[in-house]
């Protein structure tokens, strides 16, 4: 079967792509199935950066760069921050569920979820292109051609997540400095969390 | 493959072999470095502090790193029982393997004619360029984090929760005055930012980034960088007076070892990377001779004074208290950095403009800081009724 795929693919492609998707699936099922929060992190960690590699084998080099930035370097450091700072780096018992019903309804929503994928990439009444795809014969670089996209084409929609992730962050400083809450340990690493959503 | 020369006429043999002398001889280049860098720092440190520091190990102690290696190499490898093994071993690893890596994107040279191949003088010079440093910065902050958290002891977690919060929160700062090096060089690749500033303004000023962008976001980057890599006065993740070792306490041996290898590795690399940034990287005059030894030598001695810098930083100036280090960067950095970044977006398009969104920018932040002062008033206020009415829990 490798031997039909490399006459597709150029070799060191497959190469990659082959030990990038196996991390990325790994990195995924130690997720799911590590005992302890911390673990279940780094795993997450190693999907996402395997997903950046993914990205560098396309040539999306932007993409990749702020998949690990983002990602990586900001939201998964600030779960870490909250795992470690509440204390909640002990081992979980699994064998029985906190809601009756809790895993069939799980993996219901998960089937859900999965249907939804599936119709929306099919169709492109989401964001009225089916795709964006970028030349990679163009004389323009990634970055250039990605920025030129974003800031012409989807100009709209870029402003429009910026507002709403301004509005959560409004949002979150207000709840959380209500005075008539009681001050919790949770306080301050959600306050953190907020503003890391501005990058 | 980016845009080095070397890889325009497909990749043989010859290609992938003048790749591996680059890496080996970086690799090599660096390592030697940060000896003679802990030397040196221990030598200037000394000498400001009116003593005599190493000066047993060969000729003026120079040999001293080699022997406290050579020591730390065979001491015992301590793994404290409580200890999440797994993480425990992963972290120093995550804090060298970064730190190598950045420097593979600092060009150390100009371009280079050998064996009927051209090529630039750096490991590599991918096309997201300057964006690998910010790559690397993100993942060394789990270098640090899981230290201290597989520890499974108490200084070591609290010095990572700070440097945690400190690493996460200089990191954009930091990318923001990278942005404005981007914005005037009009591409990411680092050898691009170097080329951008060769020249002069009126034949004698040279056209460095440090001049071109005003000198604010310069000062924003070096404060950025040395709380990112946790150097004095930014040093509160190993706060020895406040948390032992900090998240390096439990660590001993060659783990140990790793993380001090690092520390000053990544000094080496930050003053590279500052250098290329704002200073013109690898390029000066030639005076005479071969034209290309000197842009290596102008790179060197760049990098030397960035290299004197933190180590007359770390003589000079008292540690940051914590609450201090982060109203610095969450609200002097980083809306100074914005606003500059800005200022730097107008002149882009017309000093009219530019000098409109100065004004703007100044009035702005005039009101924002009176407002914080009044909000802080009033955070007093409530703080200070709170406690006479004996209740808690009012911030």
């Amino acid at each position: 079967m490798i031997d039909l795929l490399a006459t597709q693919i150029a070799l060191p492609d497959l190469i990659t792509f082959l030990i990038a998707g196996c991390a990325v699936i790994l990195g995924a099922l130690g997720v799911i199935l590590m005992r302890n929060p911390v673990h279940s992190a780094l795993s997450m960690v190693m999907t996402l950066f395997a997903i950046a590699v993914l990205f560098i084998e396309q040539d999306a080099q932007f993409l990749a760069a702020v998949q690990v930035i983002v990602y990586a370097g900001a939201i998964v450091v600030l779960f870490l921050f909250v795992i470690m700072l509440l204390g909640v780096d002990k081992k979980e018992y699994l064998g029985k569920d906190q809601l009756r019903g809790q895993r069939p309804l799980a993996f219901l929503s998960v089937l859900v979820i999965f249907v939804e994928i599936m119709a929306l990439s099919r169709g492109n009444w989401v964001s009225g292109a089916k795709g964006t795809v970028l030349s990679t014969s163009s004389p323009l670089s990634n970055v250039e051609q990605l920025a030129r996209s974003i800031f012409t084409t989807y100009l709209l929609p870029f402003e429009a997540t910026s507002v709403l992730l301004i509005i959560a962050v409004v949002g979150a400083v207000v709840l959380v400095r209500r005075s008539d809450v009681k001050s919790s340990p949770a306080e301050e690493p959600e306050e953190l969390q907020t503003e890391s959503e501005m990058k | 493959m980016g845009s080095d020369p070397l890889f325009s006429h497909g990749v043989t043999l010859a290609v992938i072999l003048i790749v591996l002398v680059k890496v080996v001889v970086a690799f090599a280049v660096l390592l030697v470095s940060v000896l003679l860098m802990i030397w040196f720092e221990r030598k200037v440190l000394s000498d400001m502090q009116n003593r005599i520091g190493p000066n047993r190990a060969g000729p003026f102690g120079i040999l001293q790193t080699l022997a406290d290696g050579m020591k730390l190499f065979f001491k015992e490898d301590l793994i404290p029982e409580s200890a999440d093994r797994a993480v425990f071993k992963l972290a120093p690893y995550l804090s060298v393997v970064p730190a190598f890596l950045i420097f593979a994107i600092v060009p150390v040279g100009g371009v280079i004619h050998i064996f009927g191949h051209t090529t630039e003088l750096q490991v590599a010079d991918p096309p997201m360029g300057i964006l690998f440093l910010l790559v690397m910065s993100s993942i060394s902050v789990y270098g640090i984090t899981l230290a201290g958290w597989g520890s499974g002891s108490k200084y070591p977690l609290l010095g990572s929760v700070r440097a945690t919060a400190q690493m996460v929160s200089y990191e954009a700062a930091m990318g923001l005055s990278i942005a404005a090096v981007v914005l005037i060089s009009g591409s990411l690749s680092t050898r691009d930012i170097v080329t951008s500033q060769v020249g002069t303004f009126l034949g004698f000023i040279p056209k460095w980034n440090l001049i071109r962008l005003g000198v604010v976001p310069f000062v924003i980057f070096l404060v950025a960088v040395t709380a990112e890599m946790n150097r004095p006065p930014f040093d509160l993740v190993e706060a020895e007076s406040e948390l032992v070792g900090g998240f390096h306490t439990e660590y001993s041996s060659l783990r140990f070892a790793l993380f001090f290898l690092a520390e000053f590795m990544n000094t080496v690399t930050m003053s590279a990377v500052i250098v290329t940034l704002f200073f013109g990287g690898a390029s000066g005059p030639v005076l005479f001779g071969p034209g290309w030894i000197w842009p290596i030598l102008w790179f060197l001695i760049k990098t030397g004074v960035f290299l004197y810098f933190y180590v007359w930083v770390r003589a000079a100036l008292p540690r940051l208290r914590y609450d201090q280090l982060m109203t610095l960067g969450w609200k002097v950095l980083i809306p100074a950095s914005l606003a500059w970044f800005l200022i730097i977006a107008g002149m882009q398009v017309s000093s009219y403009l530019g000098f409109g969104i100065f004004v703007l920018v100044l009035i702005l932040g005039w009101l924002l800081s009176r407002a914080s002062e009044i909000g802080g008033l009033s955070d007093q206020f409530r703080h200070s009724r709170g406690r006479s009415a004996g209740t808690k829990g009012v911030k």
